[in-house]
C-alpha cells in the first residue's frame, strides 16, 4: 500500500506508531514536505481558516449540547441559561453563533479566490465540486443551527423555507409534512433539526478530508494559474505556509474577537430574542447574512407562468423562485465545463477580470436586496442582479473564450517571482 | 461545442425575456414574506427615529461598564411600577447580587414575594411559600392568557431581554418611555390605545407607565420621568446582558494578547520568508 | 526545493529560534486559555449552585421522630433523638466500630448560641457500601439490631449514631455541613463559617 519505502523517525515512540499506520509519514508528506508553490498571495490563508472555523465550531458546539434542550417549550430558555448561568456559557455561545459568519466569510472568500484564480480548472474540477457539496452542507448546518434557539427569526424562517419545498409539484405538500414531522415547524422539527445539526458538521469534516485528499493529488493552484515545472517554482508546506496560515489566522482571530466581545449581535437580528410565537409573524422575516444572496434570488421570481391561453399555471412563481435558488447554487457544479478557457488565473484575462468584479458587485447587491423589504426598487434591482448572476455562468463564461485575448502567461512561477523581486 | 453555445445563448435570451415581464407583472407570491399585504393607501406611520439620552449609556463602547447606582434605581422602578403587568421570568433574585445588594438584602427582595413549590404537599395540593433567591422573580400573572385578559387583550412583554429584541435598544425602551404625549392632529388614535410616536404604527396599548415621583428612590435621587426612564433602561440592559463588563474586560485581555501574537507570528513569518532567494 | 537556509550568520540564527519559540510558546498559552472556558463551562452552572444549599424547618420533628430532606439532590435523614437512643451511642465502644467515630462528634454541629442539641442527628442517608438508601425511619421499617438504620441491599447495619456496625458498609453515614440559622431552622450545606459549593 505505500508507495516507497517508509522513512523512520527518529522517536522511537513515533516510529512505532508510525511502522503500524503510517500517521506521521502521511503528515510528513501532506503538510511538512509537501512542494507548494511559493507565490500565493493571503487569499489561500483562508482554506486553512475556513478549517480552524469547523474545528472551532464543532469544540464549541459540543459544549453548548451539553445545555441545550431541543424541545419547544425548553430551547429558548436553556439558551438563556447558557447565556447566564452555564460558567463562561455566554462566550461559548457568542463564539458559536459569530463563528457561523465567519465560517461564512472564509468560505466565500475561499470561493471568490477560486472562481478569480481558476482553481475550478482542469485537472482540480472534482476538488471544486467536493468544495460545493461542502458549501452545501454549510448551508444546511447553518439554517437548522440557526432554528435551534427557538426565537422568533428560528421559528418563522424555518416556516418559510421548508415551505418553498411544497413548490415541488406532486409531491411537495408531502416532502413538507415529511420534513416538518406534523403540520407545521413544531417540536418535531426541532428536534430532528437538532440531531442533524449535530450529525452534519461531521459529515462535513470527512468531506473536507476528501476535498484535501483532492487537492493534494495535482497540488495547489497559484495566483499565475501555471502549473508548477520544478523545485524552483515551490516550497515545503511546513515551514513556510505553516507560518504564513498561522499569521494569517491570528489576524483573521483579531477580527473575530473584536465580533464576538465588543459587538456579538451586530450580525444578528434583535428579533430572534423574542421567544418563537406561532400566532404573530415577524414583520419581517430576514435570514441571516449569509443567506441574504439567495433569498434575494429566491424572491426574484415574481410571475407565475402559465401554460399558453389556459389558467393552468405550469411554474408558479414560488416554484421558480427555488428552481432559481438552487440553481444558482447547483450551476457551481458545471463551472468547470462552463467556462473552458484554457487560461487559468484572472491576472492574464482582462475581460474575465471585468466581468467577475462585476459579478462580486452583482452578488453583494444580491445580499443587500435580500435585506430589503419585497417592494418597489430592490426587486428590481434584485431582478437584475439575479440575471446576472445566470448570465454571467450561462452566457459570459462560455462565450469569453472565443473571444477574450489573454495576455502571455510567463514561463515559469520562479520566473515570474524572480522578476517581481527584482522589480520591487 | 458550437452548437452547446447556441442553445446557452437561446437560454439566456429566454431568461431575459422573463425579467421584464416578470417586473410588470406584480409580486403575488410575496405575501408570504409579509404579514401586511399591500395596503398602497393606508400605510401605517413610521416609528420615529429613537434618541440617545444626552450623556449616553455608561455601557455603550469597548469599555463601557454599568452604573450600580443606576441598576439599582432601575430595579426600584421595575419593581414599583413595571411588575405590575411586566414579567421578567429569565432572572433569579440571587442575580441582584451583582447589582450591589448583600446576599442577605437579596434574601429579604425575595422573601417578600410568594412563589408556588415545586413539589405537592403531603395532601397533593400545590402549595405557595417564600421566595428563595435561587427562585426567579415572579410574575405578575400566570400565563399569558391572564396577561391578556388583564389588560384588554395586550400582552406586556417579558422584559428580560427587551433591550436586545428591540431595533435601537437602549435607545428605543428610553424614547419609548418618554415619548408619550399627545397626538398631533393629523393622526387619531384608537380607543383604548395611547399616542407614542415611538413605537411603529405611533398607537401602544400600554399606557405612560412612568409619572413624576411615582417612586422614591433609596440613594435619593429625584425621581424625574427622564431619570426613571433612564435608570431603568440600563437596568433592563443589564438585565438583558449581565456579563457585558466582564465580557469587555476578557476581550480587552484577548485583543491585546492576540495583537502581540499577530506581531510574532507576522515576525516568524517575514524572518522565514526574506531567506528565500 | 528551498528548504530553510541555514544562516551563516548566529545572530540570525537567535532572532528565527527566539521568533519560533515565543510564538509556540504564545501559541500553547492562546491553546490553553480558549481551552480553558470550554472545561469550566462542565463544572456546576449558577442556577445549580444556587441550589446547593437547602433549608429544612425542624419545627414540627418531635423527640423519636425522623423526617427525610433533599440536599444536593440526595436524602437527608434527620432523626429527633430521644435520650435513651443518646445514651445507648454514647456507651458503645470505639474499639466495637469499624469507623471509630464519637457520637459527640457526630453531632457538634447540632448547636445554636451556644446551647447544645445532640437530640438532632442529621446524614445522608446514602449507604456507604454501593449507595442504597438505608430503612429505619419509619417507626415500621427494620433498624437493625442497634436501634439504628438497615441497608436492605447487603444487610449493613447502622447505628442509632448512624454509625456502621455490622455487614460490607466500609464508613458511617457522612455528616453533611449544617448549620441551625435558629434552634428549629437549619441550612444544609452551610457551616457556620461558610457554604459548601
Amino acid at each position: 500500500m505505500a508507495a516507497g519505502k517508509r522513512v523512520p523517525f527518529k522517536n522511537p515512540v513515533v516510529n512505532w506508531i508510525d511502522e503500524r499506520l503510517p500517521v506521521f509519514t502521511m503528515m510528513q508528506k501532506e503538510y511538512g514536505s509537501f512542494p507548494t508553490p511559493k507565490n500565493f498571495n493571503y487569499l489561500w490563508n483562508f482554506g486553512a481558516i475556513a478549517s480552524f472555523m469547523l474545528v472551532t465550531m464543532i469544540a464549541t458546539g459540543v459544549f453548548l449540547a451539553m445545555y441545550y434542550t431541543p424541545e419547544k417549550n425548553h430551547a429558548f430558555n436553556s439558551v438563556e441559561r447558557i447565556m447566564r448561568d452555564v460558567n463562561w456559557g455566554w462566550l461559548i455561545r457568542y463564539i458559536h453563533m459569530n463563528g457561523a459568519s465567519m465560517f461564512f466569510i472564509a468560505v466565500y472568500v475561499h470561493i471568490f479566490r477560486g472562481l478569480y484564480y481558476g482553481s475550478y480548472k482542469k485537472p482540480r474540477e472534482l476538488l471544486w465540486m467536493i468544495g460545493v457539496v461542502i458549501l452545501l452542507l454549510m448551508m444546511a448546518t447553518a439554517f437548522m443551527g440557526y432554528v435551534l434557539p427557538w426565537g422568533q427569526m428560528s421559528f418563522w424562517g424555518a416556516t418559510v423555507i421548508t415551505n418553498l419545498f411544497s413548490a415541488i409539484p406532486l409531491v411537495g405538500d408531502k416532502i413538507v409534512t415529511w420534513l416538518w414531522g406534523g403540520f407545521a415547524v413544531d417540536n418535531p422539527t426541532l428536534n430532528r433539526f437538532y440531531a442533524l445539526h449535530y450529525l452534519l458538521p461531521f459529515v462535513i469534516f470527512g468531506v473536507v478530508f476528501l476535498h484535501i485528499a483532492a487537492l493534494h493529488v495535482p497540488g495547489s493552484n497559484n495566483p499565475l494559474g501555471i502549473d508548477v515545472k520544478s523545485s524552483k517554482d515551490t516550497v515545503p508546506f511546513h515551514p513556510y505556509y505553516t507560518a504564513k496560515d498561522g499569521f494569517g489566522l491570528v489576524v483573521f482571530l483579531i477580527f473575530y474577537t473584536l465580533i464576538v466581545f465588543y459587538a456579538p449581535n451586530a450580525l444578528g437580528d434583535p428579533d430572534n430574542y423574542i421567544p418563537a410565537n406561532p400566532m404573530a409573524t415577524p414583520e419581517h422575516i430576514v435570514p441571516e447574512w449569509y443567506f441574504l444572496p439567495f433569498y434575494a434570488i429566491l424572491r426574484s421570481f415574481t410571475i407565475d407562468i402559465h401554460i399558453p391561453f389556459t389558467s393552468i399555471v405550469f411554474i408558479s412563481s414560488k416554484l421558480g423562485g427555488v428552481i432559481l435558488m438552487f440553481g444558482a447554487v447547483f450551476l457551481l457544479f458545471v463551472l468547470p465545463w462552463l467556462d473552458w478557457s484554457p487560461v487559468r488565473s484572472a491576472t492574464f484575462r482582462p475581460w474575465f477580470r471585468r466581468f467577475f468584479w462585476v459579478f462580486l458587485i452583482s452578488c453583494v447587491t444580491l445580499g443587500w436586496v435580500g435585506s430589503q423589504k419585497p417592494e418597489g426598487v430592490p426587486v428590481i434591482i434584485g431582478q437584475i442582479a439575479t440575471a446576472f448572476y445566470f448570465i454571467f455562468f450561462l452566457v459570459i463564461l462560455p462565450l469569453l473564450p472565443l473571444f477574450e485575448k489573454t495576455l502571455p502567461l510567463p514561463k515559469s512561477i520562479a520566473e515570474a517571482v524572480l522578476k517581481k523581486s527584482q522589480g520591487a | 461545442m458550437l452548437r452547446n453555445f447556441a442553445i446557452l445563448v437561446g437560454a439566456a435570451i429566454v431568461l431575459l425575456a422573463v425579467i421584464p415581464i416578470a417586473a410588470t407583472t406584480g409580486t403575488a407570491f410575496l405575501d408570504l414574506f409579509e404579514t401586511h399585504p399591500k395596503e398602497a393607501a393606508t400605510e401605517a406611520p413610521e416609528a420615529k427615529a429613537p434618541r440617545t439620552p444626552p450623556g449616553g449609556w455608561p455601557q455603550q463602547g469597548p469599555f463601557g461598564t454599568y452604573d450600580r447606582a443606576a441598576l439599582q434605581r432601575g430595579y426600584q422602578v421595575y419593581a414599583q411600577v413595571c411588575s405590575t403587568c411586566h414579567s421578567m421570568k429569565l432572572l433569579a433574585y440571587r442575580d441582584l447580587e451583582t447589582l450591589g445588594f448583600s446576599p442577605a438584602e437579596v434574601k429579604a427582595i425575595a422573601s417578600n414575594y410568594q412563589v408556588t413549590n415545586e413539589e405537592p404537599n403531603d395532601q397533593g395540593a400545590m402549595y405557595q411559600r417564600q421566595a428563595r433567591p435561587s427562585d426567579a422573580f415572579i410574575s405578575p400573572f400566570p400565563n399569558d392568557q391572564a396577561a391578556r385578559a388583564g389588560n384588554n387583550g395586550s400582552l406586556p412583554p417579558d422584559l428580560s431581554l427587551i433591550v436586545k429584541a428591540r431595533k435601537g435598544h437602549e435607545d428605543y425602551i428610553y424614547s419609548l418611555l418618554t415619548g408619550f404625549g399627545q397626538p398631533p392632529a393629523t393622526e387619531t388614535i384608537a380607543k383604548g390605545m395611547n399616542y407614542n410616536p415611538y413605537f411603529a404604527s405611533h398607537q401602544i396599548a400600554m399606557p405612560p407607565p412612568l409619572h413624576e415621583g411615582a417612586v422614591s428612590f433609596a440613594d435619593g435621587t429625584p425621581a424625574t420621568v427622564d431619570q426613571m426612564a433612564k435608570d431603568v433602561t440600563q437596568y433592563l440592559a443589564w438585565a438583558g446582558e449581565p456579563h457585558l463588563e466582564e465580557r469587555h474586560q476578557s476581550g480587552l485581555k484577548v485583543i491585546l494578547f492576540l495583537a502581540v501574537f499577530a506581531g510574532v507570528m507576522y515576525g516568524v513569518k517575514k524572518n522565514l520568508w526574506s531567506r528565500l532567494k | 526545493m528551498a528548504s530553510p537556509p541555514s544562516s551563516a550568520d548566529d545572530d540570525g540564527e537567535t532572532r528565527r529560534d527566539f521568533l519560533a519559540l515565543t510564538a509556540c510558546a504564545m501559541g500553547g498559552v492562546g491553546a490553553c486559555v480558549t481551552a480553558w472556558p470550554l472545561i469550566q463551562s462542565m463544572n456546576p452552572a449558577a442556577d445549580t449552585l444556587a441550589l446547593s444549599t437547602t433549608e429544612v424547618d425542624l419545627s414540627a420533628l418531635k423527640e423519636g421522630q425522623s423526617m427525610n430532606a433533599v440536599w444536593q439532590g440526595k436524602p437527608v435523614f434527620i432523626r429527633y433523638r430521644t435520650q435513651k437512643e443518646i445514651d445507648e451511642a454514647r456507651a458503645a465502644p470505639m474499639s466495637d466500630l469499624k469507623d471509630p467515630q464519637s457520637d459527640e462528634d457526630r453531632v457538634k454541629q447540632s448547636a445554636f448560641s451556644g446551647k447544645e442539641m445532640p437530640q438532632y442527628l442529621i446524614m445522608v442517608g446514602i449507604c456507604t457500601h454501593l449507595g442504597c438508601i438505608p430503612l429505619g425511619q419509619k417507626p415500621t421499617d427494620p433498624h437493625g439490631n442497634y436501634d439504628g438504620w438497615f441497608c436492605p441491599c447487603h444487610g449493613s447495619q447502622y447505628d442509632s449514631s448512624g454509625r456502621i456496625r455490622k455487614g460490607p458498609a466500609p464508613k458511617n453515614l457522612p455528616i453533611p455541613p449544617y448549620v441551625f440559622t435558629d434552634a428549629t431552622h437549619i441550612t444544609i450545606g452551610k457551616t457556620a463559617e461558610k457554604t459548601t459549593s
